[in-house]
């Protein structure tokens, strides 16, 4: 091999790899600079709990805002509503039952554009093994670099049997979501027809 | 000089006796059950009990200053201090028992709804580290007013067995004023 071309593969190599870093980085939640947060009312008693471990993607370009995509994955025993002891008992099988059903989940499908940087998002939220159709208001925020998506959503936390129905004299129903999540710079880039891999 | 506690007076130290008594035990007995729709409905209704005692003792206080209570019957003079200072005292612990029991909820992350109807104001936002101290002294705080109750009680049992004096009847005694 000459030094010629020795130069050659080794710049095709460095080419490559920043291709497969460029579509891994696409639309990825930074989940450091993200929170999803639930609020569950006891007696009329707003609690604020988040949950600590999630992943996902969002691909999104403002040009084309119809071709937006979320898919996120939360951890359904990180939720912390500020006591460890009571941390252990929502992953309990009265609550989210977190051994045999590991992971939450939302899946877009639907977009509809509204006005700038607002969209509606049809998907699927799957939470203890059962799933449920909703429809999210997000909002979308460009921050310096990164940009950021907001939305908040309510849901029955019977129907998803989280919290058996001793619960039902002390706490609410409807449970508050709160998300906020932020990906990288990719995001700014136009939507890329990848799926990025998740485990 | 007046002889007599006003009704207001001896309406506010039963009420509010009957409320932290049933404060404390419900703090003592809650705090060691296990995570149960019950437990979470006792805090609720300690922190009530604690919002309202902290209501009525700033009315009490209130009307102490107003109402300048009956003199103290004769007794020693070490008597004397030690009763001003277990009174000072309860007064003391009985505003700042609620206040830091509120700071330990917010510092929790938990707001305190009166009732679970009337929000209060967050005294401070979700701290870990205050939420450790606040727990500590509100703990102790709680052990602290035992011992300042109990004081109390056996001075009343002292004045109404021992000197036979009216210190324990006239706070009983529901007379016009």
């Amino acid at each position: 091999m000459t030094p010629a071309s020795a130069r050659w593969m080794l710049l095709l190599a460095g080419l490559a790899l920043a291709a497969v870093a460029a579509l891994a980085s696409e639309g990825a939640i930074d989940a450091s600079q993200s929170a999803i947060v639930a609020t569950f009312r006891q007696e009329g008693v707003p609690v604020d709990a988040p949950f600590k471990r999630f992943s996902g993607t969002v691909l999104y370009n403002a040009a084309h805002p119809e071709a937006a995509s979320a898919a996120v994955d939360v951890e359904a025993g990180s939720l912390d509503i500020g006591d460890e002891s009571y941390n252990a008992e929502l992953r309990k099988t009265a609550w989210f039952d977190s051994t045999h059903f590991p992971q939450a989940s939302f899946r877009s499908g639907a977009i509809k554009p509204g006005s700038a940087d607002h969209f509606d998002a049809t998907g699927t939220l799957s939470i203890k093994g059962k799933s449920q159709t909703i429809t999210v208001s997000i909002t979308v925020q460009h921050t310096g670099r990164a940009t950021a998506f907001d939305g908040s959503f309510e849901l029955s936390r019977r129907y998803f049997g989280v919290g058996d129905p001793d619960w039902d004299a002390v706490l609410d129903d409807k449970v508050l979501v709160r998300f906020h999540l932020q990906g990288s710079a990719a995001n700014l880039t136009p939507a890329a027809p990848v799926q990025s891999s998740r485990s | 000089m007046t002889t007599a506690y006003t009704r207001t007076a001896v309406a506010l130290h039963w009420l509010v006796a009957a409320l932290v008594i049933t404060a404390l035990t419900l703090g003592w007995s809650m705090t060691d059950m296990v995570f149960s729709p019950l437990k979470l409905r006792l805090f609720n209704w300690h922190k009530w009990l604690g919002v309202t005692v902290l209501a009525l003792m700033l009315l009490r206080s209130f009307w102490r200053l107003t109402h300048p209570p009956p003199a103290l019957l004769p007794m020693p003079a070490w008597q004397r201090v030690a009763s001003k200072l277990v009174h000072g005292l309860l007064y003391v612990m009985l505003l700042v028992q609620p206040l830091t029991g509120w700071l330990y909820s917010n510092a929790s992350g938990i707001p305190v709804v009166y009732l679970g109807l009337i929000p209060l104001p967050n005294l401070v936002g979700k701290d870990k580290v205050l939420d450790e101290i606040a727990r500590n002294v509100h703990d102790a705080g709680g052990w602290v007013l035992a011992v300042l109750i109990g004081l109390h009680l056996l001075g009343a049992m002292k004045h109404y067995y021992h000197d036979r004096d009216d210190t324990l009847g006239r706070m009983l005694r529901w007379q016009s004023s």
